[in-house]
């Protein structure tokens, strides 16, 4: 899950890394009153979900109430690359001496956490990468070790920050990672971290991913959730406990496990037609997940046909043909379904289907006839 | 042959109750052949669950069974400790199917096991397990759809399209040695190149299908090493051609964070190691069977 900016300043703040002084704002009246809180002059910042606000008019000063009027006036309900603006950050302007770059995240390659600090914050730290990469220094960090004080300092001087700065920024860096662990983030940075110019080091901007597997035991997370689903169909599958992806396509899909979801969209892809959807209905394939899953994809008006493709394990493909008769019986579905049954009993699966197969509800043999039926039926070439 | 296990490997199932996923996967593989000699559950140690003897630690079910891998199924947040009990007891090969561990405690058993057990290989998490066919089968594979006799190892990131593998294959009357579901996590325990060097050492293993997906770099990496070190042709699909940049793919790991991670760079970096790359499983099955053949 990603968090907002003033979500992952909170976040961070519970670890005591050091934010400006702010708060969020829906309306008008609310980020004025907030401004009046955090002290002029202040900074409106738009909470979106991605990069580019300030290119897009999205964070601006303003010295007094009419300035913080006008601006949040103009920010809330701008779109941002798709992304309606609803809530405000308002917070204290600093004065920026340097902009330095700090986050951390799972190195996978290596298997050990990798944090990555640079003098050059401020900028897009990919850029950075491409154009500087000797800017950026990098530290491995052994899970069992854990970051210690001593070994934040020596990386601080690595990395070449301001001598004022260093001192702060080890200790800054010993929490950020802790919120990382501890806080059981993927991903964790501050972009950019500032140095004022009276020697003040803290955070002006909070990027921060959770680990969705970790929910059970953050239930402070609550408060973090369903806030950042833009897609409609996308809400209605999570209400129902659904995996599920919303895409451009025409062929819904429905399938279990990850990899063969995947392959599913790229197999559509490959006969010519557009997957209108990732679904992963998992081990669970019974009749409540079925009808789930085939209500949400009837849902979308963009589909033309439904692409059902099952390989039994543990899921047992008479329960699925079962569960699809069931779904069919709860719920009118409006476009034609291609079934691809395999696996654990897919024998009996098949028969079971046998008397109840229509140009309505088609049966293939294999996963790649099963595609091209779906997507001539959704009117794509077969 | 086969890699990692066969007709000697004696399976503990860790957290064995009678309602536990543990018993429902640990009697399928019971009746599939495989030597399940133990299950444990610190409150019913002394007992016996549909003929399994239960002990109430790993360390007590080795002692008295002489087990020598262990089956993990349990809910995600005792998952981690788990594996480490099974490390501790010096079982050295531990198979772990649990889905949804946090990341963090992933890189720390993991670390741990890498620097305190050295001696224990961890397969998974998140994976659907290991089966030679007609020898032992550990996880939540179908064993009917595997056709014991190779010359085919299998190795794979997803689970249900491992099993889309071994039944392209097994149709075709191609057998299989082994076939390893790594995983789909961030931090798999067993990595492409581990299965990919066993395979290459396996004297009845003769061509080698690998299944990969989008994200992380596990596929470039298998590439370099296949380049250098496997001489036996590999047959190569990886999942995710059209998925979209930034969404995680039901897999903590199936995730393409900015231009990394794509399905098209790992295709062309295993088709620069000489690999056979297939567009789709039955194209990937279809090209391992002519090589079979040719194989004679």
């Amino acid at each position: 899950m990603d968090l907002f900016e003033y979500q992952g300043k909170q976040y961070f703040a519970r670890f005591g890394i050091p934010i400006s002084k702010g708060g969020v704002a829906d309306t008008v009246d609310q980020a004025v009153a907030q401004a009046e809180e955090s002290g002029y002059p202040v900074v409106v910042k738009a909470q979106v979900k991605v990069g580019g606000r300030g290119k897009a008019g999205g964070v601006k000063l303003a010295n007094d109430a009419d300035e913080v009027r006008t601006h949040a006036g103009n920010i809330l309900g701008l779109d941002i690359k798709g992304h309606v603006v609803k809530r405000l950050w308002v917070e204290h302007a600093s004065d920026i001496e340097r902009e330095y770059y700090a986050s951390f995240t799972l190195d996978r390659s290596a298997k050990k956490h990798l944090g990555m600090l640079s003098a050059e914050g401020g900028v897009e730290i990919e850029e950075v990468a491409v154009t500087n990469p000797d800017a950026i220094a990098l530290i491995h960090i052994d899970p069992v070790d854990g970051l210690s004080l001593d070994t934040a300092r020596s990386w601080v001087d690595r990395a070449g920050l301001d001598e004022p700065a260093r001192a702060q920024t080890a200790e800054l860096l010993v929490k950020l990672y802790t919120c990382y662990t501890e806080g059981d983030c993927d991903l964790a940075e501050i972009n950019p971290l500032i140095l004022t110019p009276d020697g003040r080091v803290h955070a002006l901007d909070a990027k921060v991913t959770l680990d969705d597997n970790a929910a059970y035991r953050h239930p402070e997370w609550d408060e973090f959730a369903g806030s950042d689903v833009e897609d409609e169909r996308e809400t209605r599958a999570k209400e129902r406990g659904l995996n599920y992806i919303g895409l451009d396509g025409s062929v819904g899909i429905i399938a279990n496990g990850a990899g063969l979801a995947m392959s599913t969209l790229d197999v559509v892809n490959q006969c010519g037609g557009s997957a209108a959807n990732f679904l992963d209905i998992g081990g669970g394939a019974n009749a409540d997940v079925m009808a789930a899953a085939l209500e949400v994809i009837n849902s979308d008006p963009a589909v033309r046909s439904i692409l059902v493709n099952i390989f039994g394990g543990i899921t047992r493909v008479d329960e699925v043909a079962n569960g699809v008769l069931e779904a069919l019986e709860r719920v009118h579905i409006s476009s034609p379904i291609v079934l691809r049954l395999d696996g654990t009993n897919a024998i009996a699966g098949r028969e079971i289907l046998a008397d109840h197969l229509s140009d309505r509800l088609v049966a293939e043999p294999t996963m790649l006839d099963a595609a091209r039926r779906a997507v001539a039926l959704a009117g794509g070439q077969s | 042959m086969s890699i990692f296990v066969d007709e000697n490997t004696k399976v503990v199932v860790q957290g064995i109750s009678p309602t536990s996923q543990g018993l429902y996967h640990g009697l399928r593989n019971r009746a599939y052949g495989t030597h399940v000699v133990a299950g444990t559950n610190p409150k019913r140690g002394g007992e016996e669950i549909e003929g399994i003897p239960i002990f109430a630690t790993v360390a007590e079910a080795v002692e008295a069974t002489g087990a020598n891998a262990s089956f993990i199924s349990v809910p995600p947040k005792f998952a981690a400790d788990a594996i480490i009990e099974a490390a501790a007891a010096g079982v050295p090969f531990v198979v772990c199917i649990t889905e949804g561990i946090p990341a963090q405690d992933e890189a720390l058993a993991y670390n741990r096991l890498v620097r305190e057990f050295a001696g224990t290989r961890l397969l998974g998490p998140n994976c659907p397990g290991i089966i030679s066919p007609g020898r032992c089968n550990i996880g939540i594979t179908s064993g009917d759809i595997a056709l014991p006799g190779g010359p085919v190892g299998i190795v794979s990131r997803s689970g249900t399209l491992t099993y889309q593998a071994l039944h392209e294959l097994s149709q075709q009357g191609v057998g299989q040695t082994t076939c390893v579901g790594i995983g789909g996590d961030p931090v798999p325990g067993t990595s492409f190149i581990d299965c990919l060097g066993a395979f290459e050492a396996d004297p009845d293993t003769r061509a080698i299908m690998m299944i990969g997906e989008i994200g992380g770099s596990a596929e470039e990496e298998a590439a370099e090493f296949i380049a250098t070190s496997v001489a036996k042709p590999v047959v190569s699909y990886v999942a995710g051609v059209t998925a979209p940049p930034g969404r995680k793919m039901g897999h903590a790991g199936a995730i393409i964070s900015g231009s990394k991670g794509t399905a098209q760079a790992k295709m062309d970096a295993l088709a620069a190691a000489g690999v056979t790359v297939a567009l789709n499983p039955t194209e990937a099955g279809e090209a391992m069977v002519d090589i079979v053949r040719k194989l004679g």
